[in-house]
């Protein structure tokens, strides 16, 4: 019975089952990261706004009228945009680095391949709005207000650390962030909660929740969608489907793999993950949804990620390399962004080339600031912080040497 | 979550020896002149059973076995051998959980899914409350399952499951006569130095408040294997509970044959007559190493009990080697606070011709009341020193 699900040999590539074009192509919304228009000349000032038109296949609907394919940016916000997403996945690259020279222990996830979610949302939501995430949560806790020092000196244990150095790559908040989660869809019911206390205090905020294709299965994701629809809980959950939750695809976890009809009662959007525009626009009509007191949405956002699933997986035993590379060379999100600046003309390419520069500068410079900073002090004041009851502390620590040995009053 | 984090969990496990001798003190490495602390040689410790003969002088293992062969194992690969076992003698067991049709992200049921076949070794979808729900439903039905969880600290969402249905079920079920009893469910356990909140934990005390499961924890291959089997053949519901640090690290000789080690009995794993010391799984070696520095610095003799199944546990094995030694120490990972040493101080001061032999207060050697940090685990969980130190703390009061 369960064959079918089932038997597929890890040997055996995705491709050998499904055509190599079908397996990008059945998702209907496109991933092209470069596939928007322009409507009207780019105006001269950085700040004055112009019409971009999106794909027509930048979006799916499910009960739903679909957003306006027509956004409103300016200049800036197109540089913004793509400096941010530059800055994202040059972090995600120096964790990399640090993870591989053995100075980041234990767990980390990277979303290189997923920066135009991280970095659209920020920019259609207010920093009144809620964030709440899964593990693959660094890109997040930069936009959000986190500094690079704060989130590197995070992995690597710091004291100067987002959280003090206590949680590491999953665990990570910022004000209007809720995290970065360790455990699998436990975010969800948390940002339903969070979206109540929006509706209870009656200010026009929206909680943005986001989980993966394979977080999607959990039941308490399904329990947060009822309670979020029958309350109207201004939510947007957001299921990032990246294809792959850790090395199960989708469709071999997933009896419905279109995640945005996943709410069934709830309308659902489904948006082209790798283009920065259109997540924009997902989220703003969103906002605009829950703002409308119009209850809760399931938004899939269609992305894929680069790297394996964690520091430890190659991320190429479970598809093939193939489809990784064509995902890089033909659907980034930086270099679709990238692309349309230079089409239209919002700047040149020697000024991208200063953006791309400096974004590297500063991203050097924090990790050195990070590497710099000290470790937590071993003592007891620090083990037992934010521990609500006192009592079990000890009285001494040993050291690793009778030098090292440590004792408290 | 988590991670099929493969790589770092091998480098994690392996205890690469170079590390502690370079000169470099970061936190992950051990300085050349540390007395205590040093790392777990567990190529010589006596707990693992490094040649043919020692494995089978067990007394435990039937006879047949203790004439045949054995083989190296790790404890990944014990665990994968008894799986096996299972699925060859017996129809109706199935393995299913996240990833295990792949080898499972410590590779416990590697080669599984293309001997048996893939409808009796299985992926799951990342649910946890439902993969045990689902295996209590086949349970019920009359087959075997033996449930995954990837990593313990993911069992949370399906602890109404385990406790309002697994361990509930042969008591609801009155005349019918069925139960969830065949049920076993396995997860990895444990700190491995920087898993931080959600891959560190030890919640074997949580099952241990549920009439109805057993729980079980080996501290080697050897053991791993036959009480393994035990569980999966065992009509109650068993939690086995893996710690993970011990996947590879942990290398000795196993039989090649099926064999069962008992539930709910402790062994003696060395006896003394000054002190007991009563642990199970990792920190079991570490009491192992405080006891040789004990014995040498202070020529005593240590009593060292493996507790094995932490519920319903070996009261008998345990009263009668205090009554023996007049003095307990208990050592786990887990946190102190209404941990298993409660129970077991609880019920050796309820005894009353164990209480009066008593010559010093029972003592808890475990985790703090504090979540587990990144970069303090060390410091959270019990290490040699510590155990050293309530030694020395018990025989002087």
């Amino acid at each position: 019975m369960f064959a079918r699900a089932i038997r597929a040999p890890r040997a055996l590539p995705l491709r050998a089952r499904v055509p190599a074009s079908l397996s990008i192509g059945s998702r209907f919304v496109t991933t092209d990261a470069a596939s928007s228009s322009l409507s009207q000349n780019v105006p001269q000032s950085d700040d004055e706004p112009f019409q971009v038109n999106l794909s027509d296949e930048s979006f799916e609907t499910y009960e739903l009228d679909p957003p306006p394919y027509t956004i409103e940016v300016t200049k800036r916000e197109l540089k913004q945009m793509y400096s941010d997403m530059v800055t994202v996945r040059q972090m995600e690259m120096a964790a990399d680095r640090l993870y591989k020279e053995k100075k980041i222990r234990g767990f980390c996830h990277l979303s290189t391949g997923q920066e135009a979610v991280a970095v659209g949302i920020e920019h259609a939501i207010t920093k009144e709005d809620d964030v709440i995430t899964s593990y693959r949560c660094h890109g997040f806790a930069l936009m959000r207000g986190g500094t690079i020092r704060s989130i590197i000196g995070e992995l690597l244990g710091r004291r100067e650390g987002i959280a003090y150095g206590k949680g590491g790559s999953m665990h990570m908040f910022a004000k209007g962030f809720y995290g970065g989660n360790g455990i699998v869809g436990a975010q969800v019911p948390v940002g339903a909660g969070l979206a109540f206390a929006h509706k209870y205090n009656g200010n026009k905020n929206a909680s943005i929740i986001l989980y993966g294709d394979g977080a999607s299965n959990q039941g308490q994701v399904f329990e947060a969608f009822n309670m979020a629809k029958l309350w109207g809980l201004p939510a947007l959950f957001g299921c990032e489907n990246n294809k792959y939750g850790m090395g199960t695809s989708a469709a071999r976890s997933s009896a419905l793999t279109e995640y945005y009809k996943r709410g069934q009662y709830i309308p659902g959007l489904k948006i082209n993950g790798m283009d920065v525009l259109a997540v924009k626009a997902a989220v703003k009509y969103g906002k605009e949804w829950t703002a409308a007191d119009k209850g809760p949405l399931v938004l899939e956002y269609v992305t894929y990620r680069y790297g394996g699933h964690s520091m430890s997986d190659p991320g190429t035993t479970y598809r093939t390399r193939e489809e990784i590379q064509r995902m890089r060379s033909t659907n980034d999100p930086i270099a679709g962004l990238k692309q349309k600046i230079l089409d239209w003309q919002v700047t040149t390419e020697d000024e991208l080339k200063k953006l791309d520069k400096e974004a590297r500068n500063h991203v050097a410079e924090e990790v050195a600031a990070a590497e710099a900073m000290a470790f937590p002090e071993a003592k007891s004041s620090i083990l037992f912080e934010d521990i609500y009851v006192k009592g079990s502390e000890p009285l001494s620590i040993r050291g690793r040497t009778t030098d090292e040995d440590y004792f408290f009053n | 979550m988590s991670s099929p984090a493969l790589r770092s969990w091998r480098r994690a496990l392996a205890l690469p020896r170079a590390a502690f001798l370079s000169a470099a003190r970061s936190y992950s490495t051990h300085p050349p002149n540390a007395r205590f602390n040093v790392p777990i040689d567990y190529g010589s410790t006596p707990l693992l059973k490094h040649t043919s003969q020692d494995a089978l002088r067990n007394p435990e293992l039937p006879e047949d076995i203790r004439n045949g062969p054995t083989k190296k194992m790790n404890l990944f690969q014990s665990i994968g051998d008894a799986l096996s076992i299972a699925l060859a003698t017996d129809d109706s067991v199935l393995i299913f959980g996240e990833d295990v049709a792949f080898g499972g992200v410590f590779r416990c049921t590697m080669k599984l899914a293309e001997t048996y076949g893939t409808d009796r070794v299985f992926n799951t979808p990342l649910n946890e409350g439902a993969i045990v729900g689902f295996g209590v439903g086949l349970a019920a039905s009359g087959m075997r399952p033996v449930a995954e969880i990837q990593f313990a600290d993911y069992v949370f969402p399906a602890f109404d499951q385990i406790v309002n249905e697994a361990a509930k079920y042969r008591y609801r079920d009155g005349a019918n006569g069925r139960s969830a009893g065949s049920l076993t469910i396995r997860m990895p356990c444990g700190g491995v130095g920087h898993g931080a909140l959600y891959h560190s934990q030890s919640p074997e005390a949580l099952f241990t408040h549920v009439p109805g499961l057993r729980v079980v924890t080996p501290r080697s291959p050897l053991q791993a294997k036959g009480l393994l089997l035990s569980a999966i053949r065992s009509n109650d519901p068993v939690i086995f509970m893996e710690p993970k640090i011990l996947y590879r690290a942990a290398v000795e000789q196993v039989p090649v044959g099926p064999y069962e080690l008992p539930l709910s009995k402790a062994e003696v794993v060395k006896e003394g007559k000054d002190l007991t010391i009563l642990s199970y799984g990792q920190p079991i070696y570490n009491c192992q190493q405080a006891i040789q520095r004990a014995e040498e610095d202070l020529g005593v003799s240590i009593e060292l009990i493996d507790l094995r199944t932490i519920y319903p546990w070996d009261k008998e094995t345990v009263l009668n080697s205090v009554r023996k030694t007049g003095r307990i120490i208990v050592v786990h990972e887990a946190m102190v606070n209404a941990g298993v040493g409660a129970e077991v101080a609880a019920t050796i001061q309820e005894d009353p011709e164990t209480f009066v032999r008593l010559e010093a207060p029972v003592t808890r050697v475990a985790g703090w009341s504090i979540n587990n940090p990144l970069v303090f685990e060390k410091f959270s969980i019990p290490d040699v020193t510590r155990v050293y130190d309530s030694i020395r703390e018990v025989l002087d009061y």
